[in-house]
């Protein structure tokens, strides 16, 4: 099976999770770019017949990783889920776009492991072994960001509404 | 009764990705029957699965950009070489503003140049991720400008303002707030910045795109950058910084109504 073939196949799943993992499209794309480019120089340690696609995926992550800690000072957390504004009549996609804000303000950590899970459907040990962390860190982390969450998206705790100026 | 095993939060988040043998989710089930504020929680989990299934899924079907393709295909490297070419294409990727930074730097440029140059470019992405979407084009209309401004200023922490700039032929479609892009290296946080967006009657748009500047920086002349297709005018005024962009109009017809907004913002 020729392993390029294979590759071109997953951009799309990498720039999904790339783009849930880092918001924006274009910084998403230099992701998955600067994943592909380091996937081929890496690609002697891949093993032939094991997943290429976790592999992939844990390429990114350190990818990932090492940009973060490269811009930690800009990483910015709060637990205060931002104003929500009164939309002019758009209330189809009000849930999902709420989602969209309380996704970035997870911690780096916790949002890799609820999108693994999530968006690829990975197995709770394919996590772990994704990100080379231990099982019980996926699930605590995995809870965390999923309650966390749920706490924005319900607009608790604290988070301050703003009311509409007149 | 039952015989189980204690039920832990694992259980229960792997109950929520329906992730459990058949016998152990029976358990689950006849304990959440007990504790419907747990079995709500549970709910919301996997309804946050779905709205991130539906949020993301999208990007499935977007056409992959050719850039990423080209990389995909091209297979395994020699180290070095891979790092030459790597810096090459991420060169290319980057783009003319980012090698113009690039440059700056090495160059020893001012700060404020430098500064202004990530200024544009942060204005361009945003015009390109943004400008092109039909339905939410804005997070808040103009319709409701009064709170649109409010909630801008309120969230950077300085009164910001939408210019009118109907004498142009520009009417306000809206505006939302992104977030900013800080300065690691100098240990400077991002605050957020606001995005104004303007139609034509062709439907030309333009985006403004306002940010806080630390401390009064005076004011710069307009300067003029292009990434990509987008031209972006951008200058700082005291204690703001602005960009103008469009990728709909050439430089002159942009000068133009950079120049209102300047004047619309410096009665």
């Amino acid at each position: 099976m020729d392993e390029r073939r294979a590759i071109v196949d997953l951009i799309p799943r990498l720039r999904r999770y790339a783009r849930a993992l880092v918001g924006d499209r274009a910084a998403a794309d230099d992701l998955v770019q600067d994943t592909l480019e380091r996937a081929w120089i890496k690609f002697h340690l891949y093993r032939d017949g094991t997943d290429l696609r976790a592999w992939l995926f844990t390429v990114m992550h350190n990818v990932h990783v090492n940009r973060i800690r490269a811009t930690r000072a800009t990483d910015v957390l709060d637990d205060e889920m931002p104003e929500m504004a009164q939309r002019p009549a758009q209330g189809d996609s009000l849930m999902v776009r709420d989602l969209d804000r309380a996704i970035v303000r997870l911690p780096d950590e916790q949002r890799a492991v609820l999108l693994l899970v999530a968006l690829e459907d990975m197995s709770y040990d394919e996590v772990a072994r994704t990100l080379g962390i231990p099982i019980g860190t996926v699930m605590s982390r995995l809870s965390r960001a999923r309650e966390k969450l749920r706490t924005m998206m319900l607009g608790l705790p604290g988070a301050a509404k703003l009311t509409v100026v007149k | 009764m039952t015989t189980e095993l204690p039920i832990t939060e694992a259980d229960l988040q792997a109950y929520a990705d329906g992730r459990l043998a058949e016998g152990r989710r029976a358990e689950i089930v006849a304990w959440l029957a007990m504790r419907p504020e747990e079995a709500e929680r549970l709910a919301q989990y996997r309804g946050q699965g779905e709205l991130l299934r539906a949020l993301y899924d999208p990007v499935l079907d977007e056409p992959v950009p050719k850039r990423l393709r080209t990389v995909a295909r091209r297979g395994p490297r020699l180290r070095n070489l891979a790092r030459v070419a790597g810096w090459v294409a991420l060169g290319a990727a980057l783009g003319a503003i980012a090698g113009w930074e690039l440059r700056a730097l090495e160059s020893g440029t001012p700060p404020a140049l430098a500064e202004g140059a990530s200024i544009a470019r942060s204005a361009a992405v945003a015009h390109v991720t943004y400008s092109p979407e039909v339905r939410h084009p804005v997070e808040v209309g103009a319709d409701q400008e009064a709170h649109l401004v409010a909630w801008l200023s309120k969230r950077l922490g300085a009164p910001v303002r939408a210019p009118a700039l109907d004498a142009v032929g520009f009417s306000l479609i809206g505006g939302r707030l992104l977030p900013g892009d800080g300065d690691a290296a100098a240990g400077v946080n991002p605050s957020p910045v606001a995005q104004f967006m303007y139609q034509s009657a062709k439907g030309q748009r333009v985006t403004l795109y306002v940010r806080t500047e630390a401390g009064d920086q005076g004011e710069t002349a307009f300067r003029f950058a292009r990434e990509g297709n987008v031209r972006v005018f951008y200058w700082i005024d005291r204690n703001f910084g602005y960009a103008l962009s469009t990728a709909d109009m050439d430089r002159p017809e942009l000068l133009r109504v950079a120049n209102l907004v300047y004047k619309q913002l410096n009665p």
